[in-house]
C-alpha cells in the first residue's frame, strides 16, 4: 500500500492482505540497498495470521518516493513517523542488517512505542570496507556483486532456494539494482559506516528482543551479533548453521518459525 | 565487512555452476548426485503449514505438477547459467513458449514475432494462439525497424529466436530489446540453439528466455524438457499494460505478483497460475537426465562448434552444394552481429542447399548412414532433415517462402563424432544425390 510520511509517498507491502488497523502491527525494515521484497517469506505468514504487516521500502528505495535518508538516526525517526502515519501508537519491529541498526536506534528512542524487537544478521556497528563503500558511492555495479558474494552462504552460492526455481544471488542483485546504486546502496553504506550509537542504544532497550544470527555470515559475524545481543537485557539468540547474512531468504522457514514463536508469544495477535 | 581481502567477487563461474548450482548434498542425505524425487506430493507438517504453502506464505513443494525438488535443482541451475533470477521448467520447449505467452498475455493482446522460427512455434503463433484471442504480427528477423513499426497499443511483447530456425538469420537482440523497452514491453528470446554457453540473452537485453532443453542443454537425445528463465530487470509496474502482473489476483487472495515478488514475479505467476491451470510439468526423471547433460555443457558445446566450423569449410568447397548458411561464414549477412553476440562459437546448426533441388535432397537424406534423419536438433549425434518435407511441412508455399525456406535446403545439426566420419558419410549422401533416380530405384 502507499501512504504519505513527511510529504513523501511511501510504499509498503502488507503481506498480501488488506491493512487492518484493528490488528497489531509488525514493521519490517530491509537492509542496505534492498527493498521490501526481501521479506516476502515472512510477511505473508504474519499477514495471514492476525497481524497487520508493513514491509517498508525505505525512502528512495524500491517503490517509495523521496531521497534516501543519510543517517541511521534519521531512518530510526522515520520508522517512528511511519507508525504515527498509519494511525498506530505501537508496533513490533523486525530488522535485517542495516535494518537492525535502524530498529535498535528507533527502539531506544521510542521505548514505549516499540513492543518487541527482532534482529536478523545484526550488529552494534557495521563499519564498511572503504573500497566497497567507494564502489557503491561511485555507482559501480561491482559493489552489488561483492555484496551478494559476501552476503550469501552456501545456499546462496550453490542454490537450494526455499521457493522452487529462484536463484538467490541473481535475485538479490536485481533487488539491489532496483534504483541507482549510488543513491541507495552508496547512501546506506555511508550511513552504516557513520553510525556509532548502536551499543549505547542497545543498553537502553528493555523490551523482548530476538537476535537471529548465522554461522556463515561474513557481513555481520556471529560474534558481532552476540556482542550486540548481550547488551540487551533478556535478549534471545538463535544461531543458524551453514547459512549466510541473507538468512531471511537462505533459511526462510527456520527464520519464520523462530520469528513466529517469538512474536506470537511476546506480541500476540489476539491482544 | 571490514575484511580487506578478496575485492573481486568469488561467486562461482560457468563450469562450476553447470555442475553444482541448485543443489546442496548435505540437505539430501549426503547424496553427491541429485536425487530423483519420484513422488507426486509432499507431506504437510500440519494444517497451518499446508495453508501457508498454498498461500505462498512459505516456499516449498505441494504437488509435483507445481514443483518438484529434482526439477527445482534444474531450474536453479539454468537460472544461474543464464544470469536469471528464476526459472520454471516445463515438459517441452513448446510448453515453455506457450506458458510464457499465456503468463504475459490475455485475450485481445498482440505480439510481434520474428518470422524465422521452428515450424511448431510458427503454428503456435499463427494458428493456435488466435484461438485464445492473442494475435501476432510476424516480422523478418533482420528487419529491426519492422519490429518497431509492428507494435500496437495492445502489444504485450516481442518474441524471436536469436538465430532463426532453420535459415540462421540473426535477430539484432540488443536493438530489438531497446525497441521493446522503449515501448514498455518485454523481449522474449528462444535461445535453444545457443545455450547459455554461447550466449546469455539477458546480458543483451532479453527479459524472458525460453529453451527447449531437449536439445543441446540435455544434449543426448534422450529426454524432452523446456524452461522459462526470467531476467528480473523488467519493470511490470512502469505502465498499465500488465494488469495480471500488477493488480490483485483473485486466484491467490488478491496477490499482486509484481509488488510481492518483483524480479521473480513472472516466474511466480507462471508457476502459480500456469502450472496450476495448464500443468505442463517436467518429470523428475527427465529433469535428472537434463542435469546430466548440463554437467558437460561447455565441453560438448566447444566440440559441437569446432565440428560445425569444419563442416562449414567442407560444404563450402563441395561440388554438390549450392550454398551454405552459418554465421561463421564471413559473407553471412549477420557474421559481424554473430561475432558480437556469440563470441564462444556460432553454434552447430548449418543450413545448406543441395544442387539438384528436392529430389537430390531426398536422395541425400535417404543415403547418409551415420547422420540420423529425424526431427530433433542438438543431439550429440549428427542429425539431418529436409525441413520443407518434415519440420515445416505443415506450411503452405507462401508461408514457407516467408519463413525463408527453400526446397533444396538441408538442415544439419552437427554432432560430436569424429569429423572425418561425418564427412565420409556425407560423401555417400552427395554421391547418391548426384544420381537420384538410380538411387531411388535401388
Amino acid at each position: 500500500m502507499k501512504f504519505q510520511v513527511n510529504n513523501n509517498e511511501v510504499y509498503a507491502s502488507t503481506g498480501g492482505r488488506p491493512f487492518d488497523k484493528n490488528k497489531p502491527l509488525i514493521i519490517f525494515v530491509h537492509g542496505s540497498g534492498l527493498t521490501h521484497m526481501t521479506w516476502v517469506l515472512q510477511t505473508r505468514y504474519f499477514a495471514f495470521h492476525g497481524y497487520s504487516v508493513l514491509a517498508l521500502d525505505m525512502p528512495g528505495h524500491g517503490l517509495s518516493g523521496g531521497k534516501s535518508l543519510k543517517s541511521i538516526e534519521d531512518m530510526a525517526d522515520w520508522v517512528s513517523d511511519v507508525i504515527d502515519a498509519v494511525g498506530y501508537k505501537e508496533a513490533s519491529l523486525v530488522g535485517h542488517s542495516q535494518g537492525c541498526l535502524v530498529t535498535v536506534e528507533c527502539t531506544a528512542r521510542n521505548p514505549d512505542k516499540i513492543k518487541t524487537l527482532s534482529l536478523m544478521g545484526g550488529a552494534g556497528a557495521i563499519p564498511m570496507n572503504p573500497e566497497l563503500l567507494s564502489l557503491a558511492e561511485n555507482n559501480n555495479p561491482k559493489a552489488v556483486e561483492l555484496m551478494m558474494d559476501w552476503a550469501h552462504g552456501p545456499a546462496g552460492h550453490f542454490g537450494g532456494h526455499p521457493v522452487p526455481g529462484l536463484y538467490h544471488i541473481n535475485t538479490g542483485s536485481m533487488l539491489a539494482k532496483t534504483r541507482t546504486i549510488k543513491n541507495t546502496l552508496g547512501v546506506d553504506f555511508r550511513a552504516c559506516d557513520n553510525y556509532k550509537n548502536g551499543f549505547e542504544a542497545a543498553k537502553q532497550i528493555k523490551i523482548p528482543t530476538l537476535s537471529i544470527l548465522a554461522t556463515d555470515d561474513k557481513m555481520c559475524p556471529v560474534k558481532e551479533g552476540k556482542k550486540l545481543a548481550n547488551l540487551i537485557e533478556g535478549s534471545q539468540i538463535d544461531i543458524i548453521d551453514n547459512c549466510g547474512h541473507m538468512m531471511l531468504l537462505e533459511e526462510a522457514d527456520r527464520v519464520l518459525n523462530v520469528l513466529k514463536k517469538f512474536i506470537t508469544t511476546n506480541y500476540p495477535a489476539n491482544k | 565487512m571490514s575484511d580487506k581481502k578478496g575485492m573481486d567477487p568469488k561467486t562461482y563461474k560457468f563450469d562450476t555452476l553447470s555442475l553444482h548450482a541448485g543443489y546442496q548434498p548435505h540437505k539430501n542425505a549426503g547424496s553427491r548426485q541429485v536425487p530423483i524425487y519420484q513422488t507426486t506430493s509432499y507431506l504437510f507438517d500440519d494444517v497451518d503449514h499446508a495453508a501457508a504453502l498454498f498461500n505462498l506464505e512459505r516456499g516449498g513443494h505441494i504437488y509435483s505438477r507445481i514443483s518438484n525438488p529434482t526439477v527445482a535443482v534444474l531450474e536453479e541451475r539454468v537460472a544461474s547459467l543464464e544470469g536469471g533470477t528464476a526459472a520454471l521448467a516445463t515438459s517441452s520447449g513448446m510448453s515453455a513458449i506457450f506458458l510464457a505467452v499465456m503468463t504475459l498475455c490475455e485475450a485481445g493482446d498482440h505480439l510481434v514475432v520474428s518470422s524465422q522460427l521452428y515450424g511448431g512455434t510458427v503454428n503456435l503463433f499463427r494458428l493456435t494462439l488466435p484461438k485464445f484471442g492473442i494475435k501476432t504480427t510476424f516480422v523478418k528477423p533482420r528487419d529491426t525497424e519492422g519490429f518497431k513499426k509492428a507494435i500496437q497499443k495492445n502489444t504485450k511483447g516481442i518474441f524471436g529466436e536469436l538465430v532463426g530456425n532453420p535459415g540462421n538469420e540473426i535477430m539484432n537482440m540488443p536493438e530489438v530489446a531497446k525497441i521493446a523497452h522503449d515501448a514498455g514491453i518485454p523481449l522474449m528470446v528462444d535461445a535453444t540453439y545457443q545455450t547459455p554457453y554461447l550466449c546469455k540473452p539477458i546480458e543483451h537485453g532479453a527479459d524472458i528466455v525460453v529453451h527447449s532443453l531437449t536439445k543441446w542443454m540435455a544434449g543426448h537425445g534422450s529426454s524432452m524438457a523446456g524452461i522459462i528463465v526470467e531476467g528480473g530487470k523488467f519493470d511490470w509496474m512502469q505502465n498499465d499494460k500488465f494488469p495480471t502482473m500488477t493488480q490483485p489476483y483473485e486466484g491467490y487472495h488478491g496477490l499482486s505478483f509484481a509488488e510481492e515478488f518483483g524480479p521473480t514475479a513472472f516466474t511466480m505467476k507462471a508457476r502459480a497460475e500456469g502450472m496450476r491451470d495448464f500443468g505442463p510439468c517436467l518429470s523428475p526423471q527427465n529433469a535428472w537426465n537434463v542435469l546430466q547433460g548440463i554437467e558437460t555443457l561447455s565441453v560438448r558445446m566447444k566440440k559441437h562448434c569446432e565440428n560445425a566450423e569444419k563442416m562449414v569449410e567442407y560444404l563450402l568447397g563441395h561440388e554438390s552444394v549450392a550454398w551454405v548458411s552459418h554465421p561463421s561464414v564471413p559473407d553471412h549477412p549477420d557474421h559481424d552481429l554473430a561475432s558480437k553476440l556469440l563470441p564462444n562459437g556460432k553454434g552447430s546448426m548449418i543450413a545448406f542447399g543441395i544442387k539438384g533441388g528436392k529430389a537430390a535432397g531426398e536422395a541425400f537424406i535417404n543415403n547418409v548412414k551415420l547422420a540420423s534423419h529425424l526431427a530433433n536438433v542438438g543431439d550429440t549425434r549428427t542429425l539431418v532433415i529436409h525441413p520443407a518435407s518434415a519440420t515445416h511441412s505443415q506450411m503452405d508455399e507462401a508461408t514457407l517462402k516467408f519463413a525463408g525456406l527453400s526446397h533444396d535446403m538441408i538442415r544439419l545439426s552437427v554432432g560430436i563424432e569424429d569429423i572425418d566420419d561425418i564427412k565420409n558419410d556425407f560423401e555417400n549422401g552427395f554421391r547418391a544425390a548426384r544420381k537420384p533416380r538410380l538411387v531411388s530405384n535401388q
